[in-house]
């Protein structure tokens, strides 16, 4: 009788365990789709503000090709291939705004001083929130990985969380603090 | 935006954590935010209105000091019960990873968590015995924010993950607009004012604990005789708590007096000491993953010479901002300063480059990141909620609705 009872405890223990994993893998899922929105949101941003300034005119012609380009590209690019467009976009600003003269002369046009602090809100947040969308992947993939996890398909079908790999350095301008915010 | 903050340690006990998580409500305050802080605090201590109080912190041994920390269900159910009222966009942890009230709000909330990370202490036992506990807790927060690359790092080797790095604030024009104290300048500086030149400085000035070895006084008194012999007419000021005979101890009594304790000192002291001194030392042994102290010497136009800690090169730009010395190092220490206190035009290239590289560490750029932050977690997110603990029943569709 004794051995009866230590089994039913064993098992409810058992399913409580179980049912506080899935819990938390849920959460983390929730997690993960809340930076990747966030991810999301921050790269369309930047993506639009480069393509504004592009088509301004604003720039000399060449600059104004490759930046639309880029920022066009990195806008409609498929999922397996948005990677690659955003860190192209990435590079194109990075060249663009190497000279300081192209940055007066959008600062200059009216409304630019708008546009600057608009752009170099996006480019200081795309690392930010990809920072944090790879920091919820891999705290998904750590539960993921456990062998109770997997044999049981706790996680259900949600799909194995990749990470978001690019460059996202921003252009050493819009980068400098000792010129404060 | 409706932000709460947890702060982890006692309100009125002063401390680096506290400082900055005041500076940065006011802050956010002032930008028109709403901003709600939780602290331990006694029930009787007086609380700027934006804290509430989570009972008082119990002093408990851990982690090889005596720290005063909160647990228990009365600090929990304060816990849910502020999280409930606040109905916060988005909460802000401090040392999450501390058994005290941020473990604590990290199990009771969800939703947007940003978390900052102070120390940058090695993992501990304690650390890896409840890292099964900790995870959990941990895996909740939505962004994490390290307060130099130095603790980046650590965070990283123990936690896994990644993190932003932004530096604690400071207020800059605070200590910049200070008024040197004319008894705690050195002659020359007093008359550079009025045109005579400055050529003999002298005041060196030193601010921390004098009983916590950490923070590096015993290395300065090392060196102190060096310096004495090359620069004569050189002082010390000390200010900070601790016994003072047993300070200077170890330092010939004709010697000792050069040196002057002025005891705490008042924020207002503490800004008008480092706009007064010609040198400002920072000989910390270890223990520090950021180094405020070294900001404000900098924001105040002090030029700065610190050990090569990690956290500290970078503060100072790798020595482009401040002097570094070796660690531990007294002969180092001696020798650098003789050189610099020597050399009125170096001294005053370092001025300027830490007043131009301080800004960076400003509350307006400082608390724009951190804003930064709360936005990009909070962007479509729900706001702040408790914890609910689905159970069985309700999971498996029995419980009645």
């Amino acid at each position: 009788m004794t051995t009866l009872i230590w089994i039913a405890v064993a098992i409810v223990l058992i399913g409580v365990y179980l049912s506080w994993t899935a819990g938390r893998l849920d959460r983390l899922h929730v997690r993960i789709d809340a930076a990747k929105a966030a991810l999301d949101a921050q790269l369309l941003r930047r993506a639009s503000v480069a393509q504004e300034v592009g088509t301004s005119g604003v720039l000399d012609p060449a600059a104004s090709i490759v930046l639309y380009q880029a920022a066009h590209e990195a806008r409609q690019a498929e999922d397996d291939h948005r990677e690659v467009a955003e860190s192209e976009l990435s590079q194109a600003l990075r060249a663009i705004l190497a000279d300081e003269a192209q940055l007066t002369a959008v600062r200059e046009a009216p409304g630019g001083e708008q546009t600057v602090a608009e752009l170099t809100a996006a480019v200081r947040r795309v690392p930010m929130a990809r920072r944090f969308h790879n920091d919820a992947v891999r705290a998904a993939r750590a539960v993921r990985r456990h062998r109770l996890v997997r044999y049981l398909r706790l996680a259900g079908h949600a799909p194995f969380p990749l990470a978001f790999e690019m460059d996202d350095e921003p252009p050493a301008i819009l980068d400098d603090r000792s010129a404060g915010a | 935006m409706k932000i709460g903050i947890v702060c982890p340690y006692a309100w009125d006990v002063p401390g680096g954590v506290q400082f900055h998580i005041r500076d940065l409500a006011e802050h956010l305050i002032a930008l028109g935010h709403e901003v709600s802080v939780l602290a331990p605090s006694d029930d009787e201590t007086p609380l700027p209105p934006y804290v509430v109080s989570a009972g008082r912190a119990v002093p408990v041994p851990y982690n090889g000091s005596v720290a005063r920390l909160n647990f228990g269900f009365l600090s929990a159910a304060r816990v849910r019960r502020w999280l409930q009222n606040g109905a916060f966009d988005v909460i802000h942890i401090h040392e999450p990873a501390s058994p005290s009230l941020g473990l604590l709000s990290c199990w009771a909330a969800q939703g947007p968590i940003v978390a900052t990370f102070h120390t940058s202490n090695p993992r501990s036992r304690a650390m890896i015995a409840a890292y099964p506990i900790l995870q959990p807790a941990l895996e909740k927060i939505s962004a994490r924010i390290a307060v130099s690359e130095y603790a980046r790092r650590t965070l990283v080797e123990h936690l896994g993950g990644d993190a932003v790095v932004i530096p604690n604030g400071v207020d800059v024009d605070f200590f910049a607009r200070a008024e040197p104290k004319p008894e705690w300048q050195s002659e020359g500086a007093r008359s550079s004012g009025k045109g005579g030149g400055g050529r003999r400085a002298g005041t060196i000035g030193f601010i921390g604990r004098i009983d916590e070895p950490r923070k590096g006084l015993p290395v300065l008194m090392k060196a102190l005789p060096a310096i004495l012999a090359e620069v004569p007419d050189a002082r010390l000021l000390v200010a900070g708590r601790g016994d003072e005979d047993e300070a200077v101890a170890q330092l010939p009594p004709d010697l000792r007096s050069h040196v002057e304790f002025l005891g705490m000192v008042s924020d207002e002291d503490k800004a008008r000491l480092l706009r007064s001194v010609d040198l400002y030392i920072a000989p910390n042994t270890g223990g520090e993953s950021f180094g405020i102290i070294l900001v404000e010497a900098l924001s105040a136009g002090a030029p700065v010479l610190a050990s090569d800690l990690d956290a500290f090169a970078q503060v100072l730009d790798q020595g482009e901002a401040g002097e570094l010395f070796t660690n531990e190092d007294a002969d180092a220490l001696a020798a650098t300063a003789v050189r610099l206190l020597r050399d009125p035009q170096r001294l005053a290239e370092l001025r300027d480059r830490g007043a131009k590289h301080v800004r960076r560490f400003d509350w307006s750029t400082v608390g724009a990141d951190i804003l930064a932050v709360y936005e990009t977690v909070a962007a479509g997110a729900a706001s702040v909620a408790t914890d609910e603990r689905v159970g069985l029943r309700a999971r498996w569709g029995l419980a009645r609705d």
